[in-house]
């Protein structure tokens, strides 16, 4: 424990990730990219190999680990070379189930986060709107009670997972009497009459990702759809929040890493005038400036989720974490695609993918801005 | 409330693992108790000495006396035996005072001069200059960079010559930290001018030794620092004071201390930013403009939380190399990485800092400037930026 948390679990655990990331989704990435889809069996398969429900218990055929399987996690499958392959199981195991896992009813659990882990159910998170995503306050999608259930009405966008998920995880402003209660979580199959699928969306980058836009049109959902308690929404959504933005910082991290690694590599078999690039100071201290900031960024990451397993609610850290992650990897994908030269720019090679899909990291999850006027104001600006 | 070794130590340091966070609860006790007596008996003084360009070697003594100079040596030669992460809690809170030279001189003497002669230094060496050291009652120093040259030293120019049961130095040293008023400086000349790295040799040096000049340099900040530049000329000092008594080790006991010293630089940088951090933030958040506090506008409340940011995440990378060295593993990358990192951090924030101060970050009568000009040599002392970029890159395999 004192150089390092991760235990030999761990590290079996990371060869375990990587395999499946490297052997069995990597070989297909160029053409799930081309197509702007994967399939499902990737949540089976993952789901099989006990990989969807690494922190969840037992009874729901979870693993029952720590907060560092997650990271582990997420910093392997990214080797599947496809940002939205790993962005689709990240929504599915740390942003659309810990709200069911945290607050659900047994019966809720047993319905969603059994399923969601063995890989038969696809979950997807509704926060955004149209008008609306950080601020989530301004969300306009209602619930409205009417006799013995709720009626939705109201838009969501870019919805992760949203084309293929057998059921989202909502937040909607509950309305009872004609008088709002506040912000609430429901959890709502996508089968259920009124529940629309508008739009797959068109992306820049991870594009073999589902992206969709929903409308819910006097979509009826019964009384026990309610995740939760009523007029909680709003504070459940802020702490699923906390475990998103750090999920994203670690892939973020583990993605310019990667990145990294690939320009070393080139950079020292690619010659001109005589010798590799790599010899030439000019890209040696670009190379030395991007692993150190990829250390520190690690490190830094690895400290708050120390912090965050031991039950730490870290989240000036945590915006933080997201903050340096999204900026820092961006900026080691562009350094490290200029390394690549031309072929950095080819799409061709993946370079470019890494880059297209890393800059999602300063928008997903919360902009940059977000996260600054969140440490800002914790730090009492 | 006096100030007592007994209250700096109130029992002596256990030493258990080391947790993942590094600092123990015994750590953060005394952190509260260095806390209090800088300012108690720093802080106050600080502007009058910077302005004086100057402070009582007394300091020294005071410190040695609580036990401050001496926390990661065994207290066999009057050390704490506490731990380098003791140390490291000493070195943030006495930047807190916010005199970087004073910290500049402190370190010189525990992190390089005292540090040397423990590592490489007989019994009898250690008993001479290490224990009187410890008390604060002799200020050492280390002579290693030259006119033409820093971090090549293998290219230094000093020679000494034996000469019967002595040996005769010739040579000239310069931005010698602590140099211009140290009792004894750790010199590194040439004994075998053709033997490359293996003909360098390390040499103590006492202040009072004919033919050892020195000159206090001026410099843009770190001011009230008694930095030096050494000239010996014929300097005649006997074979005992050779450090560890065989020739030829000197330039591998250099490298070898370069990870504590740079290590010690990133904590203290670190540290610096965090000091800045704070006098900028109060700043700004009760200096008025347009009928609001400056800093809740919303670029500075911005530009706050891209400062916080890299301070936490500069504090992580050298807590990681610390982790690292305290636990004995090969960390040459990480500390220079930490060291690159911290001080270009700690100059950014404190480029914000005159920023945010205006006109008054300007004048000389704001401390603002004081942390601009004090964290500028961060970049260049210990191994320039440059210097540390290379060191990783040839880690990395390039």
């Amino acid at each position: 424990m004192p150089i390092t948390f991760f235990t030999p679990e761990h590290d079996q655990l990371r060869i375990a990730v990587r395999r499946f990331a490297e052997e069995e989704l990597a070989p297909h990435a160029d053409e799930w990219e081309e197509q702007g889809d994967y399939p499902d069996w990737v949540f089976k398969r993952a789901g099989e190999l006990g990989l969807l429900g690494l922190t969840y218990p037992e009874e729901y055929g979870g693993q029952a680990g720590d907060y560092f399987a997650t990271l582990v996690f997420a910093e392997e499958i990214g080797r599947c070379n496809s940002g939205g392959v790993a962005l689709g199981l990240a929504v599915q195991t740390d942003m659309a189930t810990t709200p069911v896992n945290r607050f659900g009813t047994e019966e809720q659990k047993q319905r969603y986060l059994a399923p969601s882990i063995s890989g038969d159910k696809i979950a997807c998170l509704g926060i955004s709107e149209p008008d609306a995503g950080s601020d989530v306050m301004n969300i306009a999608t209602t619930a409205t009670w009417d006799a013995d259930s709720w009626i939705i009405n109201g838009r969501k966008i870019f919805i992760t997972n949203g084309w293929r998920a057998h059921y989202m995880t909502l937040v909607a402003k509950t309305v009872r009497d004609g008088i709002e209660t506040g912000h609430s979580l429901f959890l709502v199959d996508t089968d259920t009459p009124g529940f629309v699928r508008t739009r797959k969306m068109d992306k820049v980058g991870h594009r073999s990702s589902d992206t969709a836009e929903i409308a819910f049109e006097d979509c009826r959902v019964p009384a026990d759809a309610l995740l939760g308690v009523e007029g909680e929404g709003f504070k459940q959504i802020m702490w699923e929040l906390q475990g998103e933005r750090l999920i994203g910082a670690i892939a973020g991290a583990a993605g310019a890493e990667r990145m990294l690694e690939s320009a070393l590599k080139y950079a020292k078999e690619r010659e001109a005038f005589g010798k590799p690039i790599g010899k030439f100071q000019a890209i040696r201290h670009k190379l030395a400036e991007m692993a150190t900031k990829v250390t520190a960024l690690r490190e830094f990451i690895y400290y708050t989720a120390f912090r965050w397993n031991s039950g730490e609610y870290v989240v000036r850290e945590i915006s933080m974490a997201k903050l340096l992650s999204g900026e820092l990897s961006f900026e080691v994908a562009d350094e490290c695609l200029q390394i690549f030269g031309g072929y950095g720019y080819s799409m061709e090679f993946p370079v470019q993918r890494g880059w297209r899909d890393l800059r999602l990291n300063r928008i997903g999850g919360g902009t940059d801005e977000i996260m600054r006027e969140v440490i800002g104001k914790m730090d009492g600006f | 409330m006096e100030f007592t070794r007994e209250l700096v130590f109130p029992e002596a340091f256990e030493s258990s693992d080391i947790p993942y966070g590094l600092f123990t609860e015994e750590h953060e006790a005394l952190r509260k108790t260095v806390r209090t007596f800088v300012e108690r008996e720093m802080s106050p003084y600080v502007e009058q000495w910077e302005a004086d360009e100057d402070y009582p070697r007394d300091l020294f003594t005071r410190l040695g006396e609580l036990g401050l100079l001496g926390m990661k040596f065994p207290e066999a030669w009057g050390g704490s035996g506490a731990d380098y992460i003791a140390e490291t809690v000493v070195t943030e809170e006495i930047t807190r005072a916010g005199s970087a030279g004073i910290a500049a001189d402190l370190s010189a003497h525990r992190d390089l001069a005292c540090l040397y002669i423990y590592n490489f230094g007989d019994d009898e060496q250690r008993k001479r200059w290490l224990i009187p050291a410890l008390k604060g009652e002799k200020l050492g120093s280390l002579g290693v960079t030259e006119p033409s040259a820093g971090s090549d030293v293998a290219g230094i120019q000093t020679k000494a010559v034996r000469d019967g049961d002595s040996y005769v130095i010739n040579g000239s040293k310069i931005f010698i930290t602590n140099g211009s008023w140290a009792d004894f400086c750790v010199v590194a000349a040439k004994t075998d001018p053709e033997a490359g790295h293996s003909g360098i040799s390390l040499f103590v040096v006492e202040a009072a030794t004919e033919g050892f000049d020195r000159k206090r340099m001026k410099m843009l900040g770190w001011r009230t620092s008694h930095t030096g530049e050494l000239t010996f000329t014929d300097c005649r000092v006997p074979a005992g004071n050779l450090l560890g008594g065989a020739e030829g080790r000197g330039f591998y006991q250099i490298m070898q201390n370069f990870q504590w010293e740079r290590l010690a630089m990133a904590i203290g940088q670190t540290a610096g930013a965090q000091r800045t951090y704070e006098m900028a933030k109060k700043y700004a958040l009760q200096r008025r403009a347009f009928k609001r506090e400056i800093g809740h506008f919303q670029v500075w409340r911005h530009r706050f939380a891209d400062m916080a940011s890299r301070i936490e995440m500069t504090r992580a990378l050298t807590y990681h190399a610390l982790r690292l060295f305290v636990h004995g593993v090969v960390c040459v990358r990480e500390v220079s990485m930490a060291k690159y990192y911290s001080s270009e951090v700690a100059f950014k924030v404190a480029d914000e800092a005159v920023q945010v101060h205006g006109g008054y970050g300007y004048m000389m009568e704001f401390p603002a400037q004081r942390a601009w000009r004090d964290s500028r040599l961060g970049p260049i002392g210990g191994g320039t930026t440059e210097i540390m970029k290379d060191v990783i890159a040839k880690t990395l395999g390039l």
